[in-house]
Formats: C-alpha cells, structure tokens, sequence
C-alpha cells in the first residue's frame, strides 16, 4: 500500500492525531474546543468539495446545519422520535430540500450564485428564528441525549470519539470522491464548464449533486451538535455562520480536503486564543482575515506545500 | 388608494431610496473592479456613527456631515488601497473573504472608537409629520428622498458627461482597452471605493434620525443594497436605483399585509425568485460566452 | 434530388442564429457524409466556430434543425449530444488546467465511466477496478496523439502544440462517432501542424467522421474528402477541394472584393 498518498497517508495521519490528541486535552473545555473543531472540518470537509472542487460558492451553508440542528431537534424533543432515526430523517429531508433548491440556484454563476446562497441561508435563519413554538425562536430550545441501543451518549469526553469518528469518515468519503470518476467532473467543471459539457458531463446533475452531498455533510454535522450540547441557539444558523464556514475553507486551502480540516481547526482556535484580547478581538480577528487572504490567496496549505517543494528542489 | 397602502408606499420608497444609494455603491465598484465589496454596508454605519459623536461633540450638522462623509471615503480609498489592491487577480472567493474580514475590521474598529450602544441623530428639519393622501410622512423622509434624487441626477450626469466618469465606465467595459487610452486604471478603483463609501455614508447620515444608528447597522443594510443591486443586475446603474426602490416597496408591503416578522425575508425571496427566471438580474446584460 | 442515396451522419437544414441582429449563421443548410473528412472553410468573421457551437450545443440555434444519425437533435445541451457520439476541440483551449494531462483524457472517458455518487463515496471495489482501467486508457490515447512524454505532467505545465493534441485525446476518450475540430493547427509551427496532418488521416482511417474548421489551406486540401465553404454566416459553395480551389466565387471571398482583384 502506498502510504504517500492522501487517501491512506493522509488519513492515517489524521486518524493518528485524533487518537493521540486526548493526551494534550488537559480539562473539559479543551475537548469542547476539540470537538467544536471536529465539527466545523466536517462542514468545511463537504463544504470544500461544493466550493474547492467544483467551484460553485455557497454563502447559506449554516441554514443546512441549522436544518440539521433543528429537525433533530424539534423530532426528538417535540415529537419524542429516537435520535438515531430523527437523524436520519432529518439528513434525508435535508438532502431533498438541497435537491429542490439546488436544481434552480446552481444554474447561478458568480456573484449572482453568491447572492442566491446567501439569500437561501438568511431565509432558512429568519424561518428559524420565527416559528418560535417549534424551535424555540431567538432563546433556542434545549434537546435530549443522543440514545444508541438504551445507551445514552453524553459527556465531552464520549463525544470527543463520535465527533472523531465522524470526521475521519467524511475525509475518507471526500478522499473517495475526488479520486472517482464523479469527482473528475466536478473538478473539470472548475477547470473548464463547456469543455466539461462536451466531455458528456451534465453540469446541472454534478453541481446538483456535490451541493446535495455538501448540504448533508451540513445537516449530520448539526444535528450531532445539537445532541451533543443538548441546547441550540439560532446563532449558528446566521449569516454570519455561512461565512465562517467558507472563510474556513478558503483559509485552509481550496480543493484541499485536508486543508479544509486545518482551516476548521485554525479558524476555530483563533477565537478562543483572541479572547485575551478582549475589546479588540474583532479588529485583530478581521485583519488576520484580510491579511491572510492578500498573502496566501491559495490557503495555507497549498501555500506550505508550494513552500516545501521549492524548498526541496 | 386606500391611506394605509399610500402609508405602506411611502415608508417602503424611504427604505428603497437608502437600499439603491446602498445598491449603487456596490454597482460602482463593481464595475470598476469586478469586485462585490461586502463591507459596503459599513460605510452607512460609518456615516451614521460619525454624524452623531461629531454632533454630540458641539458641531453643527452642516459641519458634521461633511466630515463625516470625507471620512467614510477615506476609509473607503484605504481599503481600496491596503486590502482589494494587494490581492488583484484573486478568485472571486477569496475576494469575498476579504472584504467580508475587512468589514469585520471597520465593525471592530467602531466599537473601539464609539461603543456597541444605539444612538440617535436628530432630524434635519423637525419632526413634524406632514400629511400625504391621508398618509403621514415624516420630514426626514422627504430629506431621504430628496437628497436620493438629486444623487441619482448627479451621477447620471458625472457618468454621462464628465470625462472622469467616462474613464470610469470605459474601465468597466475592458479595463485593458481604457488603459491603453490613457485611463488610469488604478485611479478609477480608488475613486470608485471612496465614491461608493461616500454614497453609503450619505445613506447611513439619511436615514440615522428614522432607524437610530448603531456599530452593526451596516451588516443587514449593506446585505439588502446587495440584494437589490442583484435584482437590477449587477453593474446597472439605472438597475440599482430600481432594485432598491422595488425592494423597499414590497418589503414595507409584504410587512403591512403579509407578516412583520418575515419583513428581513421578503427581499430574499423576491431575489430568489427574480433570480430562478431571470438569472442575470432585471437590468442585467445577458453575457453570451465566448469558447 | 437522386431518390436512393446513402443516409447522411449528419444534416442541417436552413440553420441560423442571430446575435441581436447579426446573423452569424444564415440559413445554412449542408450535409456530412459518415467516415469523411470534411472542412469548414471561410473567411475571418464566417460563423464558423458559430456554427461549431451550433452543431455540439454550446449555442441554441435561432432557427432551423440539426439531424444527427437519422433523429433530431436540435437544441439539445453539448452533453447530451456527446452521448450520441459527438465530440469536439476548441479554437482557444477549454483544457482543465486545474488537472493533470491524464486526468484530462480520463474526463473524456465519463460517459464510459461508473459515475455514480454511491459508488464513488464508497469506493466500491468495481470502481477502483474501473480507474485503473481508465488510466491505462488514457495513457493509449495520449500515446496516439503523440503525447508520450507527457503522461505524468500537469496540464498547466504543457507547452501549446502539446495542449491542442491533449483536447484531441480527450475529445478520443468518449469514442465519437464525429469529431469536431475547431483550428487544430492554429498557432502551431509547421512541424507539428505536419503532425496535426498525420494525425486527422489516421482518424479517419479508424472510421471516425471528422469536421475540421481550418485557416491553414495546405492542411485542409490536403486532407479534406469534402469542403463547405461559408462567408457572412451562408454557404458559398461546397464540394471536393478541386471544385472549391476553383470556384471563382471562393477566390473573390478570400482575395478581397472586386476592387482588390488584380493581384
């Protein structure tokens, strides 16, 4: 087996880290923020096959956490279905919600995608927000224990292993992807949309369905959150969510899979390393965003790799 | 016409007028640099929040205005210059990302320099409501409309007939071609942020005294003068202009008939659905490709 | 018309499109025999990458139809024609430069592929199967077209003669029945347009109809069964390269009008 190629190096690397990382986790709140990492790479990992490889940008992607966050929520709390079930409903009702909007907004191109996106995530939030007897509206509503054959799953430190897990699975799913024939059209509508077409690829059908796929990445990645914190609040719903999402994959590396986890993890440390900045969290938080944006417009991975093969020639 | 729906009317052509100054700034820039600046909407908080601490220090509004609008331009012409500059020929995305960070900079900024409270700036002229068509509209939104106006003939006439604005429009057609004319192309992309910043900064001054300002105005101003630049087309003047009007109107509407507390909604959903038919916009140029 | 002819591969009947007003193709009616090589020539400003861009989709017509082995397929999307067996190259590049060259060749090959979600997901051991199989393919094609030293490269590292051959290996990869070449040989040095020259003779061998749009004139009487001539979007005249070479219309379209025609 060749250990140098991402889908078995790449991924026993990550799978090492996540094995080893408990070591350095020296109280409760290191394993929220490992696990909060956990759970945005596998957003972005989706995310980063929507926008990295096919080149299609997405600025709503917190409105299918947020559907996956709700739906198991509202199934389990409101209507008393177990959460493995409410879970996979709510997967494949997002996943149909994502094929319904998708057909008509990835015929979208450019700016104008952006705005539909963008459009489709601030419709989604403000629903949220609304329908308060259902979600709870503005103060969020609190959701039970994920339960698995009687057992109940809670505790940083058990959910530290499913967010794990789960991660590993979505990298090694998107690994699987591009290295297909369905991830080669994805990529080649990047590259190239008409030569694409000609290929014999349908546009429409791989953008519709890389959007799909993204949108359940999304919708597991929230619904987990929302069993594992036990209490969800419209904030990760926003706008400002969607962005965060994006600004992590761009930041790691587009049509990068695992510079999709690294910018999860560096754009979820940030925050909490700022805190000591207090009052001028903000402005440090934006010009590290800009700043890194006009050096590596490539990300920070491809830029370290284009760093280290110079160096190695 | 009934006095609620003249009451409707009038409220959303105010919203809309602000929404297209909002819609134009992002129209100018975009043709000078084909780039959608997010932190178009910071420039109405700067506005705003500029207006009040001059006026609350002592200076007449005459006086705090004007400062405050030069300011918000020269923050623009930075930005211009430290932030979309340095990353010429960046994808889209990556673009999108910077000026969404830098906006996160100016809110943060706002915070240092002001506060996170809201404030409010008095009205130009009183507030005594004036009787329309059974309808009451508020001095400050005749202002509103008024100043909105008169920018729109002012534009229309630095675009038309000035030599500036031609440069400027040839640079959004091809860039390469203007340059070889002797525009300077690098002149244009200053002069489109800090026009663009001053026409934000207007509408955030203009519509401070109906809506109270505050450090986070910007992000659902600046988010719907996209929108409705979007619904014009992207580029299109004329289509800025009325985008926002029509976004205004069917908000103020859809919020007095429909529900207000899907008010934020309604904008995205007539995007939406503009979009799903006319994929380029009501003013847009449908771009044939060329392979 | 002669009642029992054989059945053309391709007919288009009074075909135009009009951008605004301009009618890049007017009316243009003509038909391609299958197995040929036949040309489309014509002045700068003809309509004849419009007409490309007719017959494999990328543009809707204005009017008229386009009948390919013997059922209408007017208006239908550039992939779907490419699943009846067209396929094409461009006059300036549609490579994938975020790619490598055999991954290009491989995109040639997805209406061959597994190209299911599942599958690709998953990984199922079938696919795995399938993708060694793809590469080796690849690796023919690019063989054929003269690629060999280019196998491991990335597209964006190739030089311009190799890309114009890598979009016929491509174009090679979905096994066309007709192959549309849009300026083969433009921008090439006499060496490798002598290649390009071996090459469109080889393909016809192998059955593979072929529509060269070509400024280079030596190229296209050389290899040309049969020439369509176009100026101003409408047909000229069309014919052997004989009967083009010495139609007195055709040497008035290329020399200039009557005020040029002394030299």
């Amino acid at each position: 087996m060749n250990w140098r190629t991402p889908r078995t190096g790449g991924l026993a690397l990550l799978a090492a880290v996540i094995l080893l990382l408990p070591l350095a986790l020296v109280n409760n709140y290191w394993y929220e923020v490992a696990i909060l990492i956990g759970i945005n790479a596998i957003v972005c990992v989706g995310l980063n096959l929507l926008i990295g490889y096919a080149g299609q940008i997405s600025l709503g992607h917190a409105g299918f956490f947020g559907l996956g966050a709700y739906g198991s929520a509202i199934l389990s709390a409101r209507y008393g279905w177990p959460p493995a079930a409410a879970l996979a409903a709510t997967t494949a009702g997002v996943a149909l919600i994502a094929l319904l909007v998708g057909r008509p907004i990835l015929k979208l191109k450019g700016h104008y995608l952006a705005m539909a996106t963008l459009g489709m995530g601030i419709i989604i939030s403000i629903v949220i927000v609304t329908e308060d007897r259902l979600t709870g509206g503005p103060d969020g509503m609190s959701v039970p224990a994920f339960t698995l054959f009687g057992m109940s799953l809670a505790g940083e430190r058990v959910w530290y292993w499913i967010i794990g897990g789960t991660l590993v699975g979505a990298v090694w799913f998107a690994l699987n992807l591009i290295e297909s024939p369905a991830g080669r059209a994805l990529r080649a509508l990047h590259g190239s949309e008409v030569g694409a077409q000609v290929s014999g690829i349908d546009a429409t059908r791989a953008k519709v369905g890389v959007f799909v796929i993204s949108a359940m990445f999304a919708s597991v990645a929230g619904s987990m959150t929302a069993h594992y914190s036990g209490f969800i609040t419209p904030g990760k719903v926003s706008f400002f969510h969607s962005i965060e999402l994006v600004t992590m994959v761009v930041f790691g590396g587009m049509a990068s899979t695992f510079g999709a986890v690294i910018g999860a993890a560096a754009l979820t440390l940030l925050p909490q390393l700022l805190t000591v900045l207090k009052e001028y969290e903000m402005v440090v938080f934006g010009a590290v965003m800009v700043s890194t944006m006009i050096f590596f417009p490539r990300g920070l991975l491809p830029s370290l790799m284009l760093a280290l093969a110079r160096k190695r020639k | 016409m009934s006095a609620q729906l003249a009451q409707y009317l009038l409220t959303g052509l105010t919203v809309g007028a602000i929404y297209a100054l909002v819609a134009l700034g992002f129209a100018i820039i975009y043709n000078a640099s084909h780039v959608i600046n997010f932190a178009q909407g910071e420039f109405v908080m700067i506005g705003g929040m500029a207006t009040v601490s001059l006026a609350n220090a002592g200076l007449p509004l005459l006086v705090a205005i004007p400062v405050a609008v030069l300011t918000a331009a020269a923050v623009g012409v930075a930005l211009a210059k430290f932030a979309v500059e340095p990353a010429r020929g960046a994808s889209v995305v990556t673009l999108i990302i910077i000026t969404i960070g830098a906006s996160i900079l100016l809110r943060g900024l706002a915070t240092l320099v002001w506060d996170k409270k809201l404030h409010a700036l008095q009205p130009f002229s009183g507030d005594q409501p004036i009787a329309i068509a059974g309808a009451t509209i508020l001095p400050q939104s005749l202002w509103v409309l008024g100043v909105t106006l008169a920018i729109v003939l002012l534009l229309g006439w630095f675009f038309g007939r000035t030599l500036t604005g031609k440069a400027m429009l040839a640079t959004s057609h091809n860039p390469l071609a203007a340059q070889l004319c002797g525009v300077n192309v690098r002149f244009v992309l200053l002069l489109s942020f800090g026009l663009s910043a001053s026409l934000g900064a207007i509408a955030g001054i203009l519509i401070a005294p109906i809506t109270l300002t505050s450090w986070d105005v910007g992000v659902m101003l600046g988010l719907k003068g996209f929108a409705a630049a979007i619904l014009g087309g992207l580029g299109s003047g004329t289509g800025a202009v009325v985008g926002g009007l029509l976004l205004g109107i069917a908000e103020s509407l859809g919020a007095g008939y429909v529900s207000s507390a899907y008010k934020d909604a309604i904008a995205f959903v007539i995007i939406l659905a503009v979009l799903f038919f006319k994929p380029s916009g009501l003013f847009g140029k449908k771009s044939a490709e060329r392979v | 018309m002669s009642a029992p002819q054989p059945v053309a591969q391709l007919s288009v009947t009074a075909l135009s499109k009009a951008f605004g007003g301009v009618h890049a193709v007017d009316q243009l009616s003509f038909e391609l025999d299958s197995g040929k090589v036949h040309s489309i020539i014509g002045p700068n400003g003809a309509g004849k990458t419009t007409l490309l861009n007719l017959l494999t989709g990328v543009y809707a017509p204005s009017s008229g139809s386009v009948t390919f082995e013997g059922s209408d397929v007017t208006g239908l999307a550039p992939h779907a024609l490419a699943a009846r067996g067209m396929a094409r190259t461009f006059q300036n590049l549609q490579i994938f430069f975020n790619m490598s060259a055999r991954e290009n060749v491989m995109v040639g090959r997805h209406l061959r592929e597994r190209t299911g979600w599942l599958a690709a997901l998953l990984r199922f051991p079938s696919l795995a199967a399938g993708e060694r199989e793809s590469r080796d393919e690849a690796a023919e094609l690019m063989r054929f077209v003269g690629l060999d030293d280019y196998l491991d490269a990335d597209a964006d590292a190739m030089p311009y003669g190799a890309l114009k051959r890598l979009e016929i290996a491509r174009a090679l990869g979905g096994k066309p029945k007709l192959l549309l070449l849009d300026e083969p040989a433009a921008g090439l040095n006499p060496t490798e347009t002598h290649e390009i020259d071996t090459l469109i003779a080889r393909l016809a061998q192998s059955g593979v109809t072929v529509v060269l749009v070509e400024h280079n004139m030596r190229l296209v009487m050389g290899v040309s069964d049969h020439i369509v001539v176009l100026d101003y979007g409408r047909k000229l005249c069309e014919g052997s390269a004989d009967q083009v070479r010495n139609d007195p219309r055709v040497i008035e379209a290329y020399l200039g009008r009557a005020e040029l025609a002394p030299c």
